[in-house]
């Protein structure tokens, strides 16, 4: 079959990326989702707090993506529930399998990457000990409460302290579990500060900085983990052991963009993401296909993920209809304490404001953030606070974008 | 007066506030960057309020995630947690559909979801 353009992921940023290009002037557009349902992880997040930029209201992720849900079905936008996709290839041809209709494969003018992230598993930290039952992902655990409906165990300790661990601390205790400890092996905690307060502080679960688990215990169920202080290079510090007896584990220890058939097509991905090189119109480095949400970068708020996949649906449109534009790239850099700037190229040859997300690398406080062409200042922010948890943004206007001539370096200076 | 450091729940800034406590009520609030910050910090010094969500389990199985319309008081939410797990919709339910009426003193219990079946 051909379709116009093939998003693939219906989740928040999947069904954002849809409504635009629909929006922008591209009736024939097409959603493969692997799942059963629309709305991808969110509806699995049964807290609030999202939608607060964009709806100016806080909402539960089920009703968050609801919102966009309804859009696609207003629009009448066609798609498919329970639909892998195997591969995929420059002249955007998409092969995928479903119940339904068994084997197919689409040939589309353009596609959206939209798979989202999937969580760092025990087996990327190398945590040592038995491998018993009761070990799981923090999102495992959390599909496993709100959406199937039982629990996986009673008495937990959590490694990680990003935002899926802590909320998972707090569904977990609301439901009757006892959480012993969230681990955390950096100095501080990746998850927001609202989420310390409101899901450990409120139920008295203590975070454990510069700690990380050292061993786990059992033989065919969780018994419990010993857990470690680490010194500056993250290394345990014996003496500093102690244990906690335990039924559960849970790992809440980062995501990783999805990426293998970003790979597979061969399009150019970014070390430092771990998702694809995009320019400002979230146009990857093959024409034509364009990548949002999770999949491009982790994201600390939908709100930004549905940001930033419209626009991808807004230039995917325009690629159907216009053809491929004008391409004049420039670099972006990760200068002095960024860990990343997105987009990794700016393409001079498209009109209007340029967004520039980053990570800084630690935390810092009373600090100057800068943006370079050259050795030429051409932006400056002084920020009372910057913590990497956070993702930083700075908007670059049309009229700076058009007088670049080198490289743009975004830096912090303390 | 005591002198108390709170952090914002009510969006993702998580504003540093503090707010100055006589008598058991804030006298004043600062470091709050909206109305929000300071109902959150006058209310955080007399008895701490949060909406709770979760989910319920609908007859036939199906988890419903549900949240209380208006905050409660923190130290309800375990309290009323069993309460909660006592009761199973039948579907259909809508988005904003009342699934527990007067949870908590005119607070109510409310689906965050559509599920039709």
């Amino acid at each position: 079959m051909k379709h116009d353009i093939v998003i693939i992921g219906g989740g928040p940023a999947g069904l954002a990326a849809a409504v635009a290009a629909f929006d922008g002037g591209v009736k024939d557009v097409v959603i493969l989702e692997r799942g059963e349902e629309l709305g991808g992880i969110l509806n699995q997040c049964i807290h609030n707090g999202f939608g607060l930029t964009r709806f100016k209201e806080s909402l539960s992720g089920p009703e968050y993506a609801e919102r966009f849900i309804d859009k696609v079905r207003e629009r009448g936008i066609k798609y498919y529930l329970e639909t892998t996709v195997i591969s995929l290839d420059k002249n955007k041809t998409v092969k995928a399998v479903n119940p339904e209709l068994g084997f197919f494969t689409i040939e589309a003018k353009s596609i959206i990457l939209a798979m989202g992230c999937r969580e760092r598993s025990r087996g990327a930290l190398n945590v040592a000990g038995t491998r018993p039952a009761g070990i799981y992902s923090a999102g495992t655990a959390q599909k496993y409460v709100n959406v199937k409906g039982y629990m996986p165990g009673k008495e937990v300790v959590i490694l990680g302290s990003g935002d899926i661990g802590l909320i998972m601390a707090r569904r977990m205790t609301l439901e009757g579990a006892k959480v012993h400890a969230v681990c955390e092996i950096m100095p501080y905690s990746s998850g927001l500060k609202r989420n310390i307060v409101q899901c450990l502080d409120d139920f008295g679960i203590p975070l454990y900085l510069n700690h990380t688990i050292t061993k786990i215990e059992g033989t065919d169920r969780v018994t419990g983990v010993t857990i470690s202080e680490v010194d500056a290079q993250k290394r345990p510090i014996t003496g500093t052991e102690r244990h906690f007896s335990c039924d559960t584990v849970l790992f809440s220890v980062g995501l990783i963009p999805e990426n293998e058939l970003t790979k597979s097509c061969g399009i150019t991905l970014s070390p430092k993401t771990r998702g694809a090189v995009v320019s400002q119109t979230r146009e990857t480095m093959e024409r034509g296909i364009f990548a949002c949400g999770n999949v491009l970068q982790v994201h600390d708020l939908v709100d930004f993920v549905s940001e930033e996949a419209e626009i991808a649906g807004r230039y995917s449109a325009q690629y159907v209809l216009n053809g491929e534009g004008v391409y004049d790239f420039l670099d972006t850099q990760a200068g002095d304490n960024i860990s990343y700037v997105l987009p990794q190229k700016i393409n001079k040859g498209v009109d209007g404001n340029v967004k520039l997300f980053f990570r800084v690398k630690n935390t810092f406080k009373n600090c100057t953030i800068r943006i370079k062409s050259g050795n030429e200042v051409i932006l400056e922010r002084k920020k009372k606070i910057a913590v990497p948890g956070e993702m930083e943004t700075l908007i670059l206007t049309a009229d700076k974008v058009q007088n670049l001539s080198s490289p743009v370096t975004v830096e912090l200076e303390v | 007066m005591q002198i108390k450091n709170l952090t914002c729940v009510e969006c993702p800034m998580g504003c540093q506030i503090e707010a100055g406590v006589e008598n058991g009520v804030a006298v004043y609030v600062k470091g709050n960057t909206c109305p929000r910050g300071k109902l959150y910090a006058e209310n955080e010094v007399v008895r701490p309020l949060r909406v709770l969500t979760t989910s319920v389990k609908c007859v036939g199985g199906k988890m419903l995630p549900v949240k209380t319309d208006k905050p409660i008081p923190r130290d309800m939410m375990l309290s009323l947690m069993e309460t909660i797990n006592g009761v199973h919709p039948t579907l259909p339910v809508h988005t904003g559909d009342i699934v527990i009426n007067d949870l908590y003193e005119g607070v109510n219990l409310i689906a965050t979801k559509t599920e039709l079946n």
